[in-house]
């Protein structure tokens, strides 16, 4: 309860600047003259949203199944390439250098390669997403193994404990919060890939509602599907945090 | 006839640092009977965590041997127990997790061990914080807790590298009487308690707690006086005020700057 209202006080300041911005932006458009193609009123973005030709559950779902796949994707083979890395120095030597070498790369630029190799549909804008996504999983997943002290290593050779045991009991939980961290930008990076994925190729999402927006000039449809899109971001982002602060609640304060 | 658990015959130990070699430990030769209280004083840098590490098999030293119970040891020796000077416990286990750990590292089951970890909690203070985090607990009760943790499996050897360190005072005094009598000062037969050796920097402590002080000389760390500490035990708080207990302290102290020839008893 003390903590709502203490929310309150802290943060009525942003309501009433975006309520002034909302109104603003509305009179603008209204009164002076801006063209709806271009900019459109709050009030018909609102109504795009709700009330609109536009059967925005089948988008939304895609879009959100694209990203949560992404995300599961990139949280897999990021904690599996990060466990092998921090497993094996062989291992280590002989993927860490192609892995920074895909991180180099513009991803964006491999979105029409995709379609060339997978075709329309929901999974190559999930491998998007994903490949935006893995790497600080991976390199968080290997820091956060290594990252244990001597000390607590050297505890574990006074019992003998085999590898596997020291990476069980020390090592991961050692790195739980690390990929937690991690999985905060993962989530960001999920959303941006699915979209940019649609742009390329779909026929489905929210990314596709807003290019074929672009030829029909109905922009106010664009704006609703970008506010869908924050959602379901931010709706990703809130589990991720929720989850972390559940799983790891002694991690506080790392990142 | 001296049996002996802990033998070193002129060990000593080079780092291979980046900016050369770095002798830490030179012609240490150290025993130490079973059941025998030994700590380690000398100044900071002096190898005292080094000689622990390498008496526990953690490190392998550069030259000389070490035996503990009759066998060279080569790698981790076990059923020891060993106590740093910060508590590091998993600060994602609870109190009472932390203290089975050694069970579970160790492949034994942790259940048949709890109400152990209970006994040894209880024992040190700790009864009511099984079920806590780490971070919920003061230093203090951190470094019990660690202290609990290396008791679990009883073990015979015990190896603590300034695990009072960094204690206040008078938790550090506490914690001094609460070792001895964990240690069996009062109830246990000489040849039944645990053998310990125990690394500080603090002359009162160690002279308050040990039957032998080992003074090491600064690097390589060298043996300069090992005195045999005849205080009556079991020691008490009015032992710190004794004349023959300021004797010791000052003794040490010379030893230990060199103001005057260290006398050795051994
Ligand atoms: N891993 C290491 N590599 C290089 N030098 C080391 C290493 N560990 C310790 N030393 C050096 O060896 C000497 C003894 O260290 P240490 O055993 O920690 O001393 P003490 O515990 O008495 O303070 C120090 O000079 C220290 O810098
Ligand atoms: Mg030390």
């Amino acid at each position: 309860m003390t903590k709502f209202s203490h929310l309150g006080r802290q943060y009525w300041p942003t309501l009433v600047l975006f309520a002034f911005l909302l109104a603003s932006w509305q009179a603008a458009v209204s009164f002076g003259g801006i063209r709806e193609y271009l900019l459109p009123a709050p009030l018909s973005v609102w109504n795009a949203l709700w009330h609109g030709d536009t059967s925005w559950g089948q988008h939304i779902w895609a879009t959100t199944f694209e990203i949560i796949g992404a995300f599961f994707l990139a949280a897999g083979v990021g904690v599996a390439l990060g466990v092998a890395i921090a497993w094996s120095p062989l291992l280590a030597n002989a993927l860490v250098p192609f892995l920074v070498f895909v991180n180099t790369l513009p991803k964006v630029a491999i979105a029409p390669l995709f379609l060339t190799w997978m075709g329309y549909g929901i999974f190559p804008n999930m491998l998007m997403g994903a490949l935006i996504g893995f790497f600080p999983v991976v390199i968080n997943t290997a820091v956060g193994l290594s990252q244990v002290e001597a000390d607590m290593l050297d505890l574990g050779r006074v019992f003998n404990a085999p590898k596997w045991k020291i990476f069980v009991k020390i090592r991961i939980p050692n790195a739980l919060p690390y990929i937690l961290s991690a999985l905060k930008i993962t989530a960001t990076a999920a959303v941006v890939g699915a979209i940019v994925g649609e742009f390329v190729a779909s026929q489905r999402g929210l990314g596709y509602v807003i290019v074929t927006t672009q030829s029909s000039m109905n922009t106010s449809v664009a704006f609703a599907a970008l506010i869908w899109i924050s959602a379901v971001g931010l709706a990703l982002y809130g589990a991720v945090v929720l989850v972390a602060h559940l799983w790891a609640p002694w991690a506080e304060g790392i990142d | 006839m001296t049996s002996r658990l802990i033998d070193l015959d002129k060990v000593g130990m080079i780092y291979e640092a980046a900016s050369g070699p770095v002798e830490a430990l030179a012609g240490i030769s150290l025993s130490v009977e079973p059941g025998e209280f030994v700590s380690l004083v000398g100044p900071s840098g002096c190898g005292k965590s080094t000689l622990l590490r390498i008496v526990a098999g953690l490190r392998p030293a550069t030259a000389g041997t070490i035996t503990v119970a009759g066998r060279e040891v080569t790698q981790p020796i076990p059923d020891i127990g060993m106590v740093f000077q910060a508590p590091i416990l998993l600060k994602w286990r609870t109190i009472l997790e932390n203290v089975l750990l050694p069970a579970e590292l160790a492949g034994k089951d942790p259940g048949a061990l709890r109400k152990r970890a209970f006994d040894l909690l209880e024992m040190a203070g700790l009864h009511g914080f099984a079920d806590k985090l780490p971070r919920e607990l003061s230093g203090g009760m951190q470094q019990r807790a660690s202290l609990c943790r290396a008791l679990l499996l009883d073990p015979p050897l015990l190896l603590m590298d300034e695990p009072f360190g960094a204690l206040d005072a008078m938790t550090r005094d506490d914690m001094a009487l609460e070792l001895l009598r964990i240690w069996g000062e009062r109830d246990l037969a000489r040849e039944a308690r645990k053998t310990v050796l125990f690394v500080t920097h603090s002359i009162p402590e160690a002279v308050f707690l040990s039957d032998r002080v080992v003074v090491m000389s600064p690097r390589p760390g060298r043996i300069a006086a090992d005195l045999r500490i005849d205080l009556p035990r079991p020691r008490t708080v009015e032992l710190r005020a004794s004349e023959a207990f300021g004797r010791l302290n000052l003794e040490i102290f010379r030893t230990l700057t060199g103001r005057a020839v260290g006398a050795t008893s051994s």
